[in-house]
């Protein structure tokens, strides 16, 4: 699919998505919605993104992007789906760990260095960190004794 | 008062802690393993002993220096880390890089992806019960790690890529000692197959062991010889040639078996493509400048930039997010061994225990690279 049949196939579903056209065709949707998308753009035949080779977290100080790197063994197209998620005290989103296993590892990953939680994981733990750490790779994230600012 | 868990359930399950410091995890990486019996039930891996946030810290770190740290990553992939930093970089300025750093990043990029699987066949055989494959890996490496120490001054961590090319021009005897090499190792090459592949004790513990399906190894994100064991074509260097891999004829050796013996199979295969690639380029290094002019401060413009390489391991992925300063915003590294230990519980399950060390052996795991 061209990026501009991926574009309208996306308005279709969610109609308020914003796109940015850069090394790939980004979309960006609300948090609550990326689920149903991500399910329906793995399932349907005709962008079938089988592959999710890069999943990670984005701290922009008012919002955090959960983003989604895809693309199709079969169709040999790439999007990057980036999931907006605004509440900072207590961040929440559905984990895709059901349609790609690989997001199960990530998952946990982000949740260790981000903090956001991930509805229905199979197990959310932290992976790196102890239970009483931080969120380092937020922005606000502060360490006095680990870390020398230079 | 709080019962005390029963060292074994009713249905004879229980759980083992294999690592962080058992041989032949190779590093320090923690498995929580649930048996029954001999038989596995559950793998469970526990990460975070030599985690760095190497992420966190390439944030506070210039465009010039981040590169460095990576080389801590997958330390037996380094120049291919190192190269994917310096792409991103070079992709963000817009910068297109002499043809002699091409071809030489290309020629130091295959010697390390040889080296890594040299060191990855002897301690294959190690933790098989084999010893002699750990000396003889050792012994083609080490002409490898001789050359890397001429030219770039370090054996391991060799930093010699920088934005716009290469740090500093190869040493008078490159040339000469690749040769040297090339010629050893096509009569050391053929030891490695009468050694280990044809072995009947080899064979019967690989053969069928650790299963992995096309649709798991992606559905996992597989990558690397693991994928291509499982028949699924993701060599990086074909899909998205970088840095002047379009120019060289090279196979992308798969294999359909899907266990430990099809994903060893095509590390071997991946040793003989990587000799037709050095012998394409050794005697056809452009001269001219070995590095583009830079600005002394790089400032990446704001936006995002993914580039990818194929490392001794599989797809290793930088994506960077720029905001236009002199400082990384946000950088992720996205680590092949780490999708490929994700894979670990599914083709360990229902295996004995003393598969599992097969399996992890076949994964090539670098926990460095996993941890990050």
């Amino acid at each position: 699919m061209t990026n501009e049949d991926l574009k309208s196939l996306i308005t279709q579903h969610v109609s308020e998505a914003v796109f940015e056209e850069g090394q790939f065709l980004n979309a960006i949707v609300d948090g609550s919605k990326a689920f149903s998308l991500l399910k329906s753009i793995r399932e349907n035949p005709e962008t079938e993104f089988d592959y999710l080779f890069c999943q990670s977290g984005v701290d922009w100080k008012e919002f955090f992007y959960v983003v989604y790197h895809l693309s199709s063994k079969k169709h040999k197209h790439t999007l990057v789906i980036k999931a907006k998620i605004t509440d900072r005290v207590n961040p929440r989103i559905e984990s895709v760990a059901g349609i790609w296993k690989t997001a199960e590892m990530n998952e946990l990953e982000i949740f260790d260095l981000f903090g956001i939680k991930f509805n229905n994981h199979p197990n959310l733990r932290r992976l790196f960190l102890d239970d009483t750490w931080g969120f380092p790779l937020r922005k606000d994230y502060t360490d006095d004794v680990n870390i020398v600012s230079l | 008062m709080e019962l005390e868990q029963p060292a074994i359930s009713d249905t004879g399950d229980f759980t083992i802690n294999m690592g962080p410091q058992h041989p032949s995890t190779h590093g320090v990486l923690h498995l929580k393993v649930t048996l029954n019996g001999e038989t596995i039930k559950n793998v469970e891996p526990h990460l975070g002993y030599i985690h760095r946030s190497i992420e966190k810290m390439s944030e506070a770190s210039t465009y010039r220096n981040f590169i460095y740290l990576t080389s801590r990553m997958d330390y037996l992939s380094a120049h291919m880390n190192n190269q994917a930093c310096a792409m991103v970089v070079e992709k963000g300025l817009q910068l297109e890089i002499p043809p002699r750093a091409k071809v030489i990043r290309m020629l130091m990029s295959e010697l390390t992806r040889l080296a890594s699987h040299q060191l990855w066949w002897g301690a294959l055989g190690l933790d098989l019960g084999a010893i002699t494959p750990y000396f003889l890996g050792f012994r083609d490496r080490e002409e490898i790690l001789d050359i890397f120490e001429e030219t770039c001054g370090a054996r391991l961590t060799m930093n010699y890529n920088v934005p716009g090319g290469l740090m500093y021009d190869i040493h008078p005897n490159f040339v000469g000692k690749v040769k040297t090499f090339l010629k050893n190792f096509e009569d050391h090459l053929p030891e490695y197959k009468q050694l280990l592949t044809g072995n009947i004790i080899f064979e019967e513990r690989t053969k069928g062991v650790g299963i992995l399906t096309p649709e798991d190894a992606l559905s996992f994100g597989c990558t690397g010889a693991v994928a291509r064991g499982s028949g699924i074509s993701c060599d990086v260097r074909k899909w998205n040639p970088y840095d002047g891999y379009e120019t060289v004829q090279f196979e992308e050796p798969m294999e359909t078996g899907c266990d430990c013996y099809s994903r060893y199979v095509v590390r071997i295969r991946e040793m003989e493509e990587s000799v037709k690639i050095i012998e394409q380029l050794i005697d056809n290094i452009p001269e001219g400048e070995f590095q583009a002019k830079t600005k002394v401060v790089l400032k990446v413009p704001k936006g995002e930039y993914y580039t990818r390489v194929e490392t001794a391991r599989g797809e290793l992925g930088v994506y960077l997010v720029s905001d236009g300063s002199s400082n990384p915003y946000r950088i992720k590294y996205r680590s092949p061994g780490f999708s490929n230990l994700a894979a670990l519980n599914t083709m360990a399950k229902g295996n004995k225990i003393g598969d599992l060390v097969a399996i992890m052996a076949t994964l090539d795991l670098v926990i460095p690279d996993i941890d990050r």
